[in-house]
């Protein structure tokens, strides 16, 4: 009866896992416990009250290493959580110090953990980061189980979970997480949490659909009620109507074909219905993502970021083992392409072994090629074992990064004619006609692209530090990150400017940066007619996609029209606009994704 | 006693998971572990004294070993930094 009266209700959440679940709610409520306080006078009782504590923490621990062992393969993200979890209850801030109030202080065991607690949460506050508050939760949650142990309550709070369910619940600590018949719950929906919350990673981790912060769900919903939870929305609708019911049934199955079919074809080229074929190129960091990148559908690698054989090593590196690198990495992909950057890092990452210089703005110093420049034998080793790995499949492209100008570039250049004199000296093998291209990621490079475009076989253009370049604005920091705004109209005019100038003296254009990932800038990149998107691993699929649904011509004509925009905002709404047009289910189903403009970023009282 | 500098490479910097690795890779040796950031020096066996120093990617670990071994311990610390904690 009372079920009944209640008409549909909708709340917005968070979606962290996808996926849409129709199902009856189960909702969870916790109490609080008490934290008594007393203080034992005799040995005995102390001893007592010791062991209690060793038995409860033991206790604890054997829950979690009893679910770690339930767990399925693919649930590693969730095993490694339960790992941490035993070695916080272990930690000797807690564990140690806790025993050691009881014996020193005669204090009861929940108090003494409780002041244990008291006194690493201190320690985190006066760390000043954003991530500590994650942590701080799971140290508190790992805590209660304790502390409810301790307090002879009844742990398990999901064990009248009767059928498979819906769980609403206000928080899900980790610590619960590990009590919870997973097999019993279809999907979770939480009142406070966020994106990077641990019930998002196990949620993701184990495929079930949850909503997080949806602040007031535990109220609105009972025990028994039907709810629709769409993961990928963050639409939770309580006590749904028939139609409502309906089309979230037909949503389910299209939502579901949709991804397997855009895995199917990732393998596939990306042609446009125009017929116009975009190469989709991965960016790697280490030989180990070759296998990822390969199987996400790349076809060749369109940056690889050599700085990581430079780090954490006890000695330099030689020539042989960043030529051993290299070829194997040429051997993998061939016949693809494999387009090698030279070191691109600041100075400070070479610390172990070059002299460092203070730098009061480390951004516009000595860093990438400048670096190279000062200390050319580490450059020269480099493009040796780059030269060399060429050789083996004649699928290798030398790429140097933030190029100014042309007389930094000639220098470079002739460093490779003088490497290759000494290969051919020294009868060792090489691709004579190694493809060399430049990063266009510093202004100055835009404004000279015409120039430039004669003096190399092709142009990577560098987003991330020409945004950061173009627009004078460092998007870590915080005051001043909603300008970095990937669509602002100068940006849009410097990158077609770059290809218009390339595509005269007949080289392509590849663009790497984190632009090339984001699905929703398909239109745009395609407009501005770039040859090649290079991206990591996961977004290729998705990216593919959307090119085989778009038409060039169209495309370019979109871009004409945004070009007379004044305002990324104005530009990032015209897109949104296409894209709900044009691809209405994938805007449908990762609306949560699409880029916002930088100015949401921005108080409600600055805004216009 | 032997000293290593090290750079956290890893997208994400020292969370739980990674610190939860270096504990378990530290314990695994009799010597003594610290981790030192700037001019905070924590014991390289508690994870919570680990998360306490806050590391972001990019930033500089001195990790200090002391036993009998403290080569051993302090290189397969070292491996773990190397490797990026096995994230990107």
């Amino acid at each position: 009866m009372k079920h009944s009266m209640k008409e549909e209700l909708k709340l917005k959440g968070i979606g962290v896992s996808q996926g849409i679940v129709i199902g009856k709610a189960f909702v969870v409520q916790k109490g609080r416990i008490s934290i008594p306080y007393y203080v034992l006078w005799n040995e005995e009782d102390i001893q007592k009250e010791c062991e209690r504590f060793i038995w409860a923490v033991d206790q604890v621990e054997n829950e979690f290493l009893h679910l770690k062992e339930s767990l399925r393969n693919g649930m590693a993200d969730y095993a490694s959580l339960l790992d941490v979890y035993r070695l916080i209850l272990r930690d000797q801030l807690i564990y140690n110090e806790t025993l050691n109030l009881i014996k020193s202080r005669g204090l009861n065991a929940i108090w003494a953990l409780n002041m244990a607690l008291e006194k690493v949460q201190q320690v985190f506050e006066s760390v000043d980061e954003s991530c500590v508050f994650d942590r701080l939760s799971d140290v508190g949650s790992v805590i209660e189980r304790v502390m409810r142990k301790l307090s002879g309550q009844k742990s398990d709070i999901f064990e009248n979970i009767r059928e498979r369910s819906v769980l609403v619940i206000r928080d899900l600590s980790p610590a619960d997480a590990a009590q919870i018949p997973l097999e019993k719950v279809m999907a979770f929906v939480l009142d406070i949490g966020g994106k990077t919350s641990h019930t998002a990673i196990i949620a993701r981790s184990l495929n079930i659909p949850a909503v997080v912060a949806t602040e007031r769900a535990t109220k609105e919903v009972e025990t028994g009620d039907l709810v629709v939870v769409d993961g990928t929305s963050g639409d939770v609708t309580i006590r749904p109507r028939e139609n409502t019911i309906r089309y979230y049934v037909e949503l389910q199955l299209r939502l579901e074909n949709y991804i397997k079919e855009i895995n199917r074809k990732a393998s596939q080229p990306a042609i446009t219905k125009d017929g116009s074929r975009i190469k989709v190129e991965a960016n790697i960091e280490l030989l180990e993502d070759v296998v990822s990148a390969k199987d996400s559908g790349a076809e060749g690698i369109g940056l690889y970021r050599t700085e990581f054989a430079f780090m954490n090593r006890d000695s330099f590196p030689t020539e042989e083992e960043l030529y051993q690198d290299y070829r194997q990495l040429a051997e993998l992909m061939a016949p693809l392409s494999v387009t090698i950057r030279t070191l691109d890092v600041g100075a400070d990452k070479l610390t172990p072994w070059l002299p460092v210089p203070d730098e009061v703005n480390p951004a516009l110093g000595l860093r990438s090629v400048r670096l190279c420049l000062k200390y050319p034998q580490v450059l020269k080793m480099q493009i040796r074992a780059i030269l060399r790995a060429s050789s083996y499949a004649k699928n290798v492209k030398l790429m140097f990064p933030l190029i100014s100008g042309i007389g930094e570039l000639r220098i470079l250049k002739n460093m490779v004619w003088k490497a290759m004199n000494e290969l051919r000296r020294e009868n060792i093998p090489f691709d004579e006609d190694i493809p060399i291209g430049v990063m266009i990621e510093v202004p100055s490079a835009v404004a000279i692209a015409d120039l430039l475009a004669s003096e190399v076989d092709f142009f990577s253009i560098g987003t991330n530090d020409l945004i950061q370049y173009a627009l004078a604005v460092d998007r870590h920091n915080e005051n001043v990150a909603y300008l970095f705004e990937s669509l602002h109209p100068g940006l849009l005019r410097m990158i077609k400017f770059t290809v218009d100038s390339a595509h005269k003296r007949g080289i392509p254009v590849s663009l790497c940066g984190e632009m090339a990932g984001e699905p929703f800038y398909v239109p745009v990149l395609l407009g501005l007619e770039v040859d090649t998107l290079s991206m990591n691993a996961q977004s290729i699929p998705r990216v593919k996609n959307l090119i085989r649904r778009s038409i060039r011509e169209d495309c370019k004509r979109f871009v004409r029209k945004i070009l007379s925009k004044k305002t990324a905002k104005e530009i990032n709404e015209e897109l949104r606009h296409l894209v709900i047009r044009e691809f209405h289910d994938e805007y449908h189903f990762f609306q949560e994704g699409f880029p916002s403009d930088g100015f949401s970023l921005l108080g409600a009282g600055v805004r216009l | 006693m032997v000293k290593r500098e090290l750079i956290v490479a890893n997208e994400k910097g020292i969370h739980a998971r990674v610190a939860a690795q270096i504990v378990a890779v530290a314990q695994k040796f009799d010597s003594h572990i610290w981790l030192q950031k700037g001019s905070n020096r924590v014991y390289g066996k508690s994870i919570l004294d680990i998360l306490s120093l806050a590391c972001k990617r990019g930033s500089l670990v001195y990790v200090v070993a002391d036993g009998p071994d403290e080569e051993e311990a302090i290189e397969a610390v070292a491996d773990l930094f190397r490797n990026r904690f096995g994230e990107t």
